[in-house]
């Protein structure tokens, strides 16, 4: 898909409607919605409304688990996250806003599995763009674009919610 | 000096050895770093990944259980290996030189050395002779410094006080011998509080005090005058036979907080102190366990901020964050 095409209510309501089938596939029961901090939290926030789940929204910051702590150094902004004390035995649905190489998505696993073992865990995305780098991938997306080497995409909020593309030399 | 060698050439904290030379961005970006490990004690895995693989050695020249424990829980919560070295029984006390017991540390592929010592400078000269992939963090030495402790002490002010602008903290006692109270007042000054006032007798102040930026009284009633945030520092009960004083009675009848001295202070002051407390020496055990005492949170927060100058120290091999 052409990024020019990208409309933020429409990935929305694709993947809203990606998460009800997966939820009712595997049978999840009584999930716990979970957002990465900030844009997965956002993306996050919305769903909670859509799909009309009372559990509180769980919120997670990776800074802790990231695997790149020694090249980037400690960034002293981290959000807490706010999760459940018990995960042992839950459904969670994880909601990113982007999914790229999969790092993120291995470091905030690492951080749930830190507070009990869920029952599954559903992966969901609001864009899946290419550039995988370790076997992990979104169960369930709003839309997957190809970028060229150099180009990020980033998700600009909470409100209104907006799509940036940006070349490396301007990505902070 | 201290600056040239704490920080990168991005002015990233490589060693932390010293307050000073370091600006209130810095200081500020250490109580930020804090704020955010603060709530990890209350998680089921009391542990993050961040150091994982590291290797730390708490080098204590000196006894200290409450700092050594500290350091200890706050490398363990951030994953790293903790290596206490016993220097009671190493090889310095075989008559191995400091620079041979480091260079056979350093052979171990080690990563920080957390250094105690009785001599003045002993962390900053581990510092400059240290291969450059190791930090350094201070752990007091002798008269000079203990700036984790003053770091946990202004995180703890800030806790309760939201901000250091318009503050007015009075530390009272062993000024002189304290490397805590040399710490805090630099702490202090680059936060930005109104006012520092030390209180002690003569004996028991530098020389200069002044240039250090506080105000020096020798009267409790004076000096506890409408302040925000009391320090009291421990007497070292060495001290009291080397005529720095007449005796502990004498001390605390006019430099212990009691009850009704503490009634000078504003209704809302905090009681702070660096621990171990000496009862009815520098604080009436009511005042120590009463509700403005904020001691034992001081004793929480060490570890969090530890935990945030480990990890400021170790993460500065790469660019920006």
């Amino acid at each position: 898909m052409p990024t020019s095409t990208l409309n933020i209510a429409e990935l929305l309501d694709t993947l809203e409607a990606d998460i009800r089938q997966q939820i009712e596939s595997r049978k999840l029961s009584n999930p716990l919605l979970i957002g990465i901090h900030s844009g997965g939290a956002w993306i996050a926030e919305h769903m909670h409304k859509r799909l009309g789940i009372t559990e509180p929204l769980g919120l997670l910051d990776i800074t802790f688990y990231r695997d790149d702590f020694s090249q980037i150094g400690m960034h002293p902004n981290v959000k807490s996250s706010q999760l459940p004390h018990h995960l042992e035995g839950r459904d969670i649905i994880l909601i990113d806003d982007v999914f790229y190489t999969g790092r993120t998505i291995r470091a905030a696993l690492n951080e749930i599995f830190d507070y009990g073992r869920p029952n599954q865990v559903l992966l969901a995305v609001l864009i899946e763009r290419n550039g995988r780098q370790i076997p992990l991938q979104p169960d369930c997306r709003g839309a997957r674009i190809d970028l060229p080497e150099g180009q990020r995409i980033k998700l600009t909020g909470p409100d209104p919610l907006g799509i940036d593309l940006q070349t490396l030399a301007c990505a902070a | 000096m201290h600056r040239h060698l704490q920080l990168t050439e991005q002015g990233k904290l490589k060693h932390f050895l010293s307050i000073e030379g370091l600006d209130k961005g810095l200081l500020t970006e250490i109580l930020d770093t804090a704020e955010s490990f603060a709530g990890i004690s209350e998680h089921q895995v009391k542990k993050v990944p961040l150091l994982r693989g590291k290797t730390i050695v708490n080098l204590f020249f000196e006894n200290s259980t409450r700092t050594r424990t500290t350091f200890e829980l706050a490398a363990t919560r951030l994953s790293a290996d903790v290596l206490n070295i016993n220097i009671a029984t190493s090889a310095t006390s075989k008559g191995e030189s400091l620079l041979d017991t480091i260079r056979n540390l350093e052979a171990m592929h080690v990563d920080m050395f957390v250094v105690r010592h009785a001599l003045s400078g002993a962390a900053h000269f581990i510092a400059q002779h240290t291969a450059p992939h190791i930090s350094v963090i201070n752990a007091g030495d002798g008269q000079h410094a203990h700036p984790t402790q003053a770091m946990l002490d202004m995180f703890t002010i800030r806790q309760h006080k939201k901000q250091f602008e318009g503050l007015k903290v009075a530390i009272v006692g062993d000024i002189l011998h304290s490397r805590v109270a040399r710490s805090q007042i630099l702490a202090l000054n680059t936060l930005g509080v109104a006012e520092v006032r030390v209180i002690a007798p003569k004996t028991l102040l530098p020389a200069h005090v002044r240039s250090m930026g506080v105000i020096p009284l020798h009267d409790m009633d004076e000096g506890l005058s409408d302040v925000d945030v009391i320090i009291m520092l421990r007497l070292q009960k060495e001290r009291m036979n080397s005529a720095f004083l007449p005796s502990e009675s004498e001390f605390f009848k006019c430099y212990g907080l009691t009850e009704a001295k503490l009634l000078r202070a504003k209704p809302n002051a905090i009681v702070m102190h660096p621990g171990p407390i000496n009862r009815g020496v520098e604080i009436a055990s009511s005042v120590a366990d009463g509700p403005q005492s904020v001691i034992l949170e001081q004793v929480s927060n060490g570890i969090a901020v530890r935990m945030a100058v480990m990890t400021m120290t170790l993460g500065h091999h790469g660019g920006a964050a």
